[in-house]
């Protein structure tokens, strides 16, 4: 471990309990730790994006020559300059820093608008309504060559019942009563499984994060014994 | 200018998106590929924009004397350190392809001893915040809060060695009661269930506005206002 | 009884925070080890990596960022030894940021010390990370050279020998991803998965990984879920290759503490609703 690498674990380290410091109440550790995160992280966001994609994915297509030594994109030897469109809409994105000239920015917005729209009704329809449709259709009565599986068909109908159950009680054309009333009912315990399944998971999540930090920290706490 | 040009932008490109999977021949494979750069290199202009954001909310509260405002200046000060520690590439050779392990580069430093550690932190509190949530709200107060319960209590005790040896003794036709059994099975079912109705349900809700989106019937977006 | 009834109706927080730290510092401390069996969802994307032939072209998406380590990086690493193990090519990449890092820290950590045979350019590639989100993944799946101009280092992406016979993502004869959210694995799978037909596998925080068991097994090959499904993984790798039987362990290592953890908050869940009835009996 390089005496870099020592003041960088001991930083992280400090910033961790700066952190943690919260649990017992707010503090100026902690905001000051919070501040400068908040700081270094929108700087980061933006360094990268201008370094991995704005640069070689716009600069260096338009202006190759620009880049020479510096990327080697030998790609881009002729100049693309239809990438100069980009460019001109991403200007007008940051027009929305100028307020008086800030509607121009709707018309990037609209890009982007228009590419999440036309790709987000192709893929949803395919992957999450066709294909969810399609593996809900499963035999109800499982048949192996040792006979009735009770219990995978019994499975295979809490699968399907509990896919119908459970969109019935999203289903608001219809009031909640009767017949469908009992059915939204049944499609509610079917989510509150479903919830509490998440529930039990995000514990175990947050759980596994603590103990990377705590890991963490006696990796940090290790180093002090290397210096005594 | 100001709202006939963005719905001209979005029905065009909209379009254009749902066309290329239908018809996939020139020209409109192409005119896809090249629509998504600009969309990714719009992404990168985006957090650009983020960051002068920040700057300008950042400036304005301090000009207004704002009580934090020392912790304001911190702000301020970390984001112009890492953005020009990043963007010369200090203490590194100049590589914009964002190369992180070049040995020496202060991105790199401040991203291990900063960026990292608060981020790993902030998130690792919820541990704590999510345990203090078990003991004050998650309570059997009616049959779904039951339900509820139950499930959540096998998901954790399923992960445990305790919960596999509670039931290890059952023989095994009774298997269905284990608790290995149990979770998984609530996994792969009722979980799968509760899950793909929300799935579908969410990919109707977006289906729909994406074609309200590109035929220009939701309008919000320019400033608030419904057709 | 009253003063059992007063003590956890005025619980203090911070008790059980410290319940909690200690939950999770001791048995860490301690290496305490728990017995693991992969599970069958964790199992069939471990036989599907297996089946792939020799020199396979895989991709490793790391779409996570330093909040997630713990539960992402020994699925990572897990996913590296045994793609490399297998003589497949693994093409490195990211859809978040603060992926690139932990690429790099998958090249350091386990590929440079653990494989140093295996040659940058033939056998592994850093990609690196390019905004855009799904918009990346739809452009990939066009001309996937068109947005990987360079390699993460800032070479030709012709120059590089395993990129010679890439022209759109399906090309490739599996995805990976590493993912702790949006875009992750079901972005993969509604833009590259589903559209291509190519195989994808996942492996995700637990926070994640139960939105995504409805694409399973039709969509999804297999999927790991939180640091129980990196350990399950694991074993799974260790079981059919002992090599990996001590340097392969990072998220079993964590199962442990992870364990404790879960009966302390069991705990907690009943002594919560002892309170509530308590409570509740009083009133």
């Amino acid at each position: 471990m390089t005496m870099w690498d020592m003041i960088v674990l001991w930083i992280g380290g400090a910033m961790t309990l700066m952190i943690f410091s919260f649990l017992y109440k707010d503090n100026p550790f902690y905001k000051f730790a919070e501040h400068l995160f908040v700081g270094v992280s929108a700087a980061f966001w933006m360094v990268k994006a201008i370094q991995t994609t704005m640069i070689p994915n716009m600069w260096a297509a338009i202006w190759p020559k620009s880049v020479t030594g510096i990327l080697h994109a030998a790609q881009h030897t002729e100049p693309n300059y239809v990438r100069l469109i980009p460019l001109g809409l991403g200007l007008l994105l940051l027009s929305r820093l100028m307020p008086r000239i800030a509607w121009l920015s709707r018309w990037a917005m609209a890009v982007l608008i228009g590419f999440t729209s036309g790709t987000y009704l192709v893929r949803y329809l395919q992957s999450d309504f066709i294909a969810q449709i399609r593996s809900t259709l499963i035999p109800l009565v499982v048949v192996t060559p040792q006979g009735l599986d009770v219990i995978q068909s019994l499975l295979n109908c809490v699968l399907v019942f509990g896919v119908l159950c459970a969109l019935m009680y999203f289903f608001f054309s219809l009031e909640h009563r009767g017949v469908v009333g009992g059915i939204s009912r049944a499609g509610i315990w079917v989510l509150m499984v479903a919830f509490g399944a998440s529930f039990g998971y995000t514990v175990m999540a947050r759980i596994s994060l603590l103990i990377g930090r705590i890991d963490y920290l006696g990796e940090w706490l290790q180093s002090f014994g290397k210096i005594l | 200018m100001k709202k006939r040009v963005p719905l001209i932008i979005i029905f065009c490109v909209g379009t254009l998106f749902v066309l290329a999977i239908f018809l996939p021949f020139p020209p409109f494979p192409a005119m896809e590929g090249e629509v998504s750069v600009w969309f990714d290199i719009l992404k990168g202009f985006a957090f650009v924009l983020g960051g002068g954001n920040l700057i300008r909310v950042t400036a304005d509260k301090i000009r207004k004397g704002h009580p934090d405002r020392f912790y304001l200046w911190v702000t301020l000060v970390g984001f112009f350190g890492m953005l020009v520690v990043g963007l010369l590439q200090l203490g590194g050779p100049i590589a914009p392809g964002g190369d992180f392990t070049t040995e020496g580069l202060w991105f790199r430093r401040i991203y291990d001893g900063i960026f990292a550690p608060c981020m790993a932190a902030i998130f690792s509190t919820l541990a704590f915040f999510v345990s203090s949530a078990a003991y004050r709200a998650f309570r059997a107060k009616n049959r779904e809060a039951t339900i509820l319960l139950i499930a959540a209590f096998v998901i954790l005790l399923g992960r445990t060695p305790l919960g596999n040896s509670l039931t290890a003794w059952l023989p095994d036709f009774l298997n269905f009661l284990k608790i290995p059994w149990l979770f998984e099975k609530i996994l792969m079912y009722p979980n799968t269930a509760g899950q793909r109705a929300i799935l579908i349900g969410i990919a109707l809700g977006i289906i729909s506005n994406s074609l309200r989106l590109i035929l220009g019937v939701e309008r919000s977006y320019l400033g608030g206002e419904r057709s | 009884m009253n003063i059992l009834k007063n003590f956890l109706l005025q619980l203090d927080r911070r008790i059980i925070y410290a319940a909690i730290a200690l939950a999770v510092t001791i048995p860490l401390v301690l290496h305490f080890a728990v017995p693991l069996k992969p599970s069958p969802i964790v199992q069939s994307l471990f036989d599907a990596l297996e089946a792939l032939p020799p020199k396979s072209k895989v991709i490793l998406s790391f779409d996570y960022g330093p909040s997630t380590l713990p539960e992402n990086d020994p699925m990572a690493f897990a996913f590296a030894r045994h793609l490399l193990t297998r003589n497949h090519r693994i093409y490195m990449m990211a859809l978040w940021a603060t992926g690139a890092r932990n690429l790099d820290h998958t090249i350091e950590q386990v590929i440079e010390k653990e494989f140093p045979g295996k040659v940058y350019g033939v056998d592994y590639v850093k990609l690196g990370y390019k905004a855009g989100d799904e918009g990346l993944i739809n452009t990939l799946f066009k001309d996937f050279k068109g947005m990987y101009t360079t390699d993460g280092h800032g070479t030709n992406i012709n120059d590089i020998p395993m990129m010679k016979d890439i022209t759109t993502l399906e090309d490739f004869d599996m995805i990976l991803n590493v993912g702790s959210g949006r875009p992750g694995t079901k972005e993969w799978i509604q833009y590259a998965g589903d559209r291509g037909n190519i195989p994808i596998g996942g492996a995700v925080t637990a926070v994640e990984a139960l939105l995504l068991y409805p694409y399973y097994p039709r969509q999804l090959k297999g999927l790991l879920g939180g640091l129980q499904g990196a350990a399950e993984y694991e074993t799974a790798l260790i079981s059919k290759y002992p090599q990996f039987g001590t340097t392969g362990r990072q998220a079993q290592v964590y199962m442990g503490p992870q364990a404790v953890a879960h009966c302390v908050i069991l705990l907690l869940v009943i002594l919560g609703n002892v309170s509530y009835f308590l409570g509740r009996r009083r009133k």
